[in-house]
């Protein structure tokens, strides 16, 4: 391995404590880590990536107009180009929704393998932890070829700071527009400045015990409160209760927070296959006797609306 | 139109996955079509009840019992299949390969749909390398489609409710979201008029596949158990949520 390239994503002018959890990951098994950021580099932006251990930040200098700078198919061709000239045999990226629709395009524009969702990777060897059959089987996976890419699951490391003195590249490319795929509109951010499901700390998530469309509110307003990401399980979707954007399980996303508060979900198969990553599970539940009250950390047995109505009173 | 829909045959979501040894599961549970091509397909027949001169083309790369899959394409609206057989584990790379050569061999495409993602090895991007070897764009994770004149306007989810909405010159590659429709459930007459609709079987060797410059590998795989220690919180509503609160702040250090 030579030069290990991390593709940085932004939040508010600011560099995503889930990408440099991604930067703590790489530099267990790099030794030089490259960072590409899309969004023009800022002091803080450097200082950011150099505490956690980028030895060198590159500019991609995409064009300025949004619908160019935000179309996906843009991007993967600003980090191939960057990948090409900086000579990267290592191209690491968030498996978060952004993630998702751009490093499959890099890696389909080099034609090398990828692996999604990683909770682990050694850069070294060219191995990667990732799961399979929906969240069921954990599997260990070798990737051969001139350039490996890994997709890290948000979360998956939490970042560590490891001081290096970084240097800044500006990367000069024309953009390749390209004329087949246009960007025609797009959110900003989420327009009531909620949570990401895929990057929050917390999240509270919902199911059959809400019973109905308006008690899920109360998933909501709770996760306001605690600046949790809401989500829901399978059945509060298909009752309608909630959009299919916020299902957790194995036809939803598969999310690794810091604590998973599951709060009338019984816990099928299915669902622990998108949340069992979890660091802490916290089961709220009438119900004593359901798989996610015995494979949880904390068993809260009670009624979920007095204790959500408590905590976020209490708050 | 020439619409071509890849299906992939799957463990079904419900089932226990089982290894036989450190690499291979025990492949005895029932299979069932990739839930996501479900919406694949489901919107392949819309598309054509627009277009009525549409053919739909359902194409799999599997071992031969995947032909019930296909069977259950063609009972939800495709016109025929395409079953590429091997009994081989296929990674993205040469299955993109083989399902390119495929199509190519069969005639050629004015869109291809799939499914956003595969519920068993969860690559998210077979879509996007189909595309790239035919120099098609790609969307994934649509949520509605649109075909006008030699155009597609596709809305994508990204997550907690946002959009893209893109426009695609065709032909293109579309990878299907949940959100994009409710799958098809095929009446019995659509079961029964299936059975007659031709599947093709071609051996992978038949195809002109060059090999790819990597490949990703299953080394080990183990079931995900993480053993877990309940510890009650009892008291009141107001005692368990003042419990909550601390351990949100104190243990977990996720609330100031």
């Amino acid at each position: 391995m030579k030069q290990a390239g991390i593709v940085i994503e932004m939040e508010n002018g600011r560099v995503k404590e889930t990408s440099l959890g991604m930067i703590t990951l790489a530099g267990r098994t790099a030794d030089s880590l490259t960072a590409m950021v899309m969004s023009g580099i800022t002091d803080d932006i450097a200082d950011h990536l150099s505490e956690y251990g980028v030895h060198t930040i590159v500019d991609l200098s995409l064009p300025d107009a949004p619908e160019i700078r935000r179309n996906p198919a843009v991007q993967a061709t600003a980090v191939v180009h960057a990948a090409r000239e900086l000579e990267l045999d290592r191209i690491l990226g968030l498996s978060s929704p952004e993630g998702k629709d751009l490093l499959p395009r890099v890696a389909a524009l080099l034609d090398a393998p990828l692996i999604m969702d990683c909770v682990d990777a050694d850069l070294k060897t060219g191995t990667a932890t990732t799961s399979q059959y929906s969240g069921k089987m954990m599997a260990k996976i070798q990737l051969t070829g001139k350039i490996l890419m890994f997709g890290i699951r948000p979360n998956a490391v939490l970042p560590e700071s490891k001081p290096v003195p970084a240097k800044t590249v500006a990367m000069t490319m024309d953009a390749v527009v390209p004329e087949n795929i246009s960007l025609q509109s797009w959110d900003e951010a989420d327009t009531e400045g909620r949570q990401s499901l895929v990057e929050a700390d917390i999240i509270i998530a919902g199911g059959r015990g809400l019973k109905n469309k308006k008690n899920f509110s109360l998933i909501f307003d709770c996760a306001e409160k605690l600046n949790a990401a809401p989500a829901a399980s399978r059945v509060a979707v298909d009752e309608g209760w909630v959009p299919y954007a916020f299902q957790v399980g194995q036809t939803g996303e598969k999310v690794s927070p810091q604590v998973y508060i599951a709060c009338g979900i019984s816990g099928s198969i299915q669902h622990f296959a998108g949340m069992k990553t979890a660091k802490m599970i916290i089961a709220v539940n009438k119900d004593e006797n359901t798989a996610m009250m015995a494979n949880c950390d904390y068993q809260v047995q009670g009624d979920l609306f007095d204790i959500l109505t408590e905590i976020m009173r209490q708050l | 139109m020439q619409i071509y829909v890849c299906v992939k045959h799957v463990p079904d979501s419900a089932a226990n996955i089982h290894m036989i040894d450190d690499r291979n599961i025990d492949d005895s549970v029932p299979f069932l079509m990739n839930p996501y091509d479900e919406h694949a397909v489901t919107e392949a027949a819309a598309m054509k009840k627009q277009i009525p001169d549409s053919e739909i083309i359902a194409v799999c790369l599997g071992k031969k019992d995947a032909e019930s899959t296909l069977r259950s394409a063609l009972a939800m609206g495709a016109d025929r299949g395409v079953l590429v057989e091997t009994d081989d584990m296929c990674d993205s790379m040469t299955t993109a390969r083989v399902l390119h050569a495929a199509i190519i061999r069969d005639g050629g495409a004015d869109i291809i749909l799939t499914g956003k993602e595969s519920i068993d090895s969860e690559g998210m991007q077979t879509q996007f390398r189909i595309g790239a070897l035919f120099d098609f764009p790609v969307v994934t994770n649509a949520a509605s489609l649109e075909i006008t004149k030699e155009k597609a306007r596709v809305s994508c989810e990204l997550a907690g409710g946002r959009t893209r909405t893109y426009e695609l010159t065709l032909p293109c590659v579309i990878g299907a979201g949940r959100g994009l429709n409710t799958p098809i459930y095929p009446t019995f007459p659509d079961v029964v008029k299936s059975r007659k609709k031709p599947i093709e079987t071609v051996a992978r060797s038949q195809l002109d596949v060059s090999d790819a410059p990597g490949s990703a590998k299953i080394v080990s795989m183990a079931p995900l158990v993480q053993k877990r220690n309940p510890q009650k919180i009892t008291g009141t509503p107001a005692e368990q949520a003042a419990e909550i609160i601390r351990i949100l702040r104190q243990e977990a250090k996720v609330l100031s």
